[in-house]
């Protein structure tokens, strides 16, 4: 039994439209049948490109957003059909972090209020005292100095300001830890430093993470278990280890091609496979594989008309793709340029 | 003979005043503190660091965009025979847009919201070379066409809101090579864009340089990009340069304890999983000031005391054309440089 098991979620956003009467006109498709399990202790690495649904998946999992549809349990409770009350009663053990360290910051708080408002609020600690000598202690192990108590988010740095973030979600001893983009915003030298202290608390308090990130270099040094978003769905999942070694979705192998890589030996032999202008709207997503727009091995049957499933191709690898196979084997072709003449050829697509 | 010589360029904000209570405000701040680089034409020259290296200000003053009042440039940068710094506006404004271009980071707040693309690329034609009416337009249609925009003669007619990331991106380079420029200044192209979409744009940049022969000086704090794309790379950090080599002598043998540490504390996707990342320790605010020696000491791991005495110059330790600055530079010899493991 998984810690946390997604099955089937699904988060669409209301397009309204009228002055008087809100009448719905469509729905942004942002999460559309997600399903996938994250093991106690291990890190669970959500990837995609912006607009792909993976922030509003982690908000789904703390009901930060309705959930349309679906199932998120989360040690055995169906976390979606809990009333508000359980809901809120349940949260300090789901904590998050957030992309913009200065943004999910009150700037008129102090760091012993920020953190200790949590703690008030879920009954942990029975008075300021023992919650200050609590604070006291995570700030020690997140690496700031004990004097950041009576100081201000606009005192510190960038790297600072998420130590103070992953306290906040520390104090409340979670078993959870969602932290969306947790580095996107650092410097890389300072990125290094947040990752490996993440890594290091995972390890002496049992945490189980979905990091969520665009960044796949930094997910798979993160993360056990590796999902690649598109379009609101999963379309492949497998360990770091498997995704790197073998991408096996069209769009996986994009990507991965697509990441510099900090080495001009690298850079030189790689072939990039370039993709085919943009992503496509959530609001009206393409039928059939969503990602069949711009996918170089797009075939006559059944991408433009079947949604592939999540289909097992190897022990813990799963991809959404019908022909995965034939593709992995070579013996279907491509049939759109991959060089430079996917980025330079404008000649209408058909749809 | 290169193309653009910067000598020693030096770029000063002078500070709010002295008065009571000015504090850090009221002093005045180096930007950049003496940069010299090369860049020849068909080369692509990088600008590496972090937020606040100076990297930004360096091209903002090639470009003649910084603010007059209350900033002082100091140094020589010799574009084609002529001082860019001491150039008067209007000369200025002749060589920007034709010979000289600039590429933005953020392409929605580099184009004007209210205008419609097509007039603002059509702009750059009519005032640089003299193109006007059905001519401008169709020149306009054919550039966005060049750099893969479907359908230009509808995005002609589109607001930038209307466009994707990528392709209002795509839309400044258009406007950006709208008259064959000698020297492109990409100030991080690809840095609010996904990676799928860098790939395209990296992809039309090469292209741009292997084809038309144009010099291009790419701003990054990607040492990725920087890798797959530069000839020859400088390492800026608190506005000097630390370590200029070529990519692949600085990518085999980064030399200078700031890059060394930059290249070790990237995740990199082909690394085994496993593999400790060795942060540098601190960040960029406690620097001190490059007079009274080297202004990464604080977060050096090789540091001495010597670091602390006068500025350290660039010298070449390991390779002619590999300059560091550095009193104490990692070497082959210095097996303590990849057993050093820091604690953040």
């Amino acid at each position: 039994m998984s810690l946390l098991e997604l099955d089937g979620v699904k988060v669409h956003f209301p397009v309204k439209k009228g002055v008087f009467f809100d009448r719905t006109v469509g729905h942004v498709y942002a999460v559309d049948g997600v399903s996938l399990k994250v093991e106690a202790g291990q890190t669970y690495g959500l990837v995609g490109e912006s607009g792909c649904g993976k922030t509003t998946l982690g908000r789904a999992v703390l009901r930060l957003v309705d959930i349309t549809g679906g199932e998120v349990v989360f040690d055995g409770t169906d976390l979606a059909k809990l009333p508000d009350e359980e809901m809120r009663k349940i949260r300090h053990r789901l904590q998050m972090v957030f992309q913009d360290p200065l943004g999910s910051l009150n700037p008129r708080q102090n760091i012993e209020s920020i953190l200790s408002e949590g703690m008030a609020a879920h009954g942990i600690g029975a008075d300021q005292e023992e919650r200050r000598t609590r604070i006291k202690k995570i700030l020690a192990e997140v690496g700031l100095p004990a004097n950041a108590l009576s100081r201000y988010p606009h005192e510190f740095s960038g790297g600072q300001r998420q130590r103070i973030g992953i306290a906040r979600a520390l104090v409340l001893e979670p078993d959870v830890i969602i932290c969306d983009e947790p580095v996107s915003a650092l410097d890389v030298s300072i990125q290094a430093q947040v990752i490996n202290l993440l890594e290091e608390l995972q390890e002496s308090k049992g945490l189980t993470y979905l990091v969520i990130a665009h960044d796949l270099a930094v997910v798979r040094h993160i993360s056990d278990v590796i999902g690649v978003m598109y379009l609101g769905s999963l379309v492949e999942e497998a360990t770091s280890d498997a995704l790197y070694a073998g991408p096996r979705h069209p769009y996986t192998k994009a990507l991965m091609s697509a990441v510099p890589v900090p080495d001009p030996d690298v850079e030189d032999r790689r072939e990039r496979i370039l993709l085919h202008g943009d992503l496509p709207s959530p609001a009206s997503p393409p039928a059939g594989c969503r990602f069949h727009t711009r996918c170089p091995w797009k075939q006559e049957t059944r991408c433009a008309t079947e949604r592939p499933e999540l289909t097992v191709v190897a022990d813990g690898h799963r991809v959404a793709c019908h022909f995965a196979a034939e593709i992995e084997a070579g013996t279907v072709e491509r049939t759109r340029a991959t060089g430079i003449e996917a980025v330079t050829d404008t000649a209408p697509e058909e749809q | 003979m290169s193309l653009l010589s910067v000598d020693a360029l030096s770029v000063t904000f002078a500070g709010h005043g002295t008065g009571r209570g000015a504090g850090r405000a009221g002093r005045a701040t180096k930007a950049v503190d003496g940069v010299s680089f090369d860049v020849a034409e068909g080369q692509v020259v990088g600008l590496v660091g972090e937020s606040g290296c100076g990297k930004s200000v360096t091209a903002l003053a090639l470009m003649g965009l910084l603010p007059r009042k209350g900033v002082s440039v100091g140094g020589r940068a010799e574009f084609d025979g002529a001082d860019l710094l001491s150039m008067g506006e209007k000369k200025i404004r002749d060589l920007r847009g034709s010979q000289l271009a600039m590429i933005f980071q953020d392409p929605l707040s580099s184009l004007n919201p209210v205008v419609p693309i097509g007039v603002q690329v059509t702009e750059i034609l009519t005032r640089h070379r003299g193109l006007k009416g059905e001519a401008a337009r169709k020149e306009a249609a054919s550039l966005l066409d060049r750099v893969g925009i479907p359908d230009p003669d509808r995005r002609l007619k589109e607001y930038p809101h209307q466009l994707s990331g990528g392709m209002r991106q795509r839309a400044l380079i258009a406007m950006a090579v709208a008259c064959a420029p000698r020297l492109l200044i990409a100030d991080e192209p690809t840095t609010a864009l996904d990676v799928t979409i860098q790939a395209q744009i990296l992809e039309l940049l090469k292209e741009l340089v292997d084809q038309e022969g144009t010099a291009l000086l790419m701003i990054t704090h990607d040492l990725g990009v920087v890798a797959g794309l530069c000839d020859q790379v400088n390492v800026l950090y608190a506005g000097r340069a630390v370590e200029t080599a070529g990519r692949r002598e600085l990518f085999a043998h980064p030399t200078h304890p700031y890059a060394h540490g930059l290249l070790g504390s990237i995740p990199r996707l082909d690394a085994p999983r496993g593999e400790p990342l060795r942060p540098i320790r601190g960040s960029i605010n406690d620097k001190i000031a490059w007079a009274d020696g080297c202004a990464f000491a604080p977060r050096c791991d090789f540091y001495t005391l010597q670091c602390l005495t006068g500025t350290p110059e660039l010298t070449e330790p390991r390779a002619p054309g590999h300059q560091v600055r550095c009193v104490n530079p990692v070497l082959p010899a210095d097996r303590s440089a990849d057993a050093a493991e820091v604690s953040s």
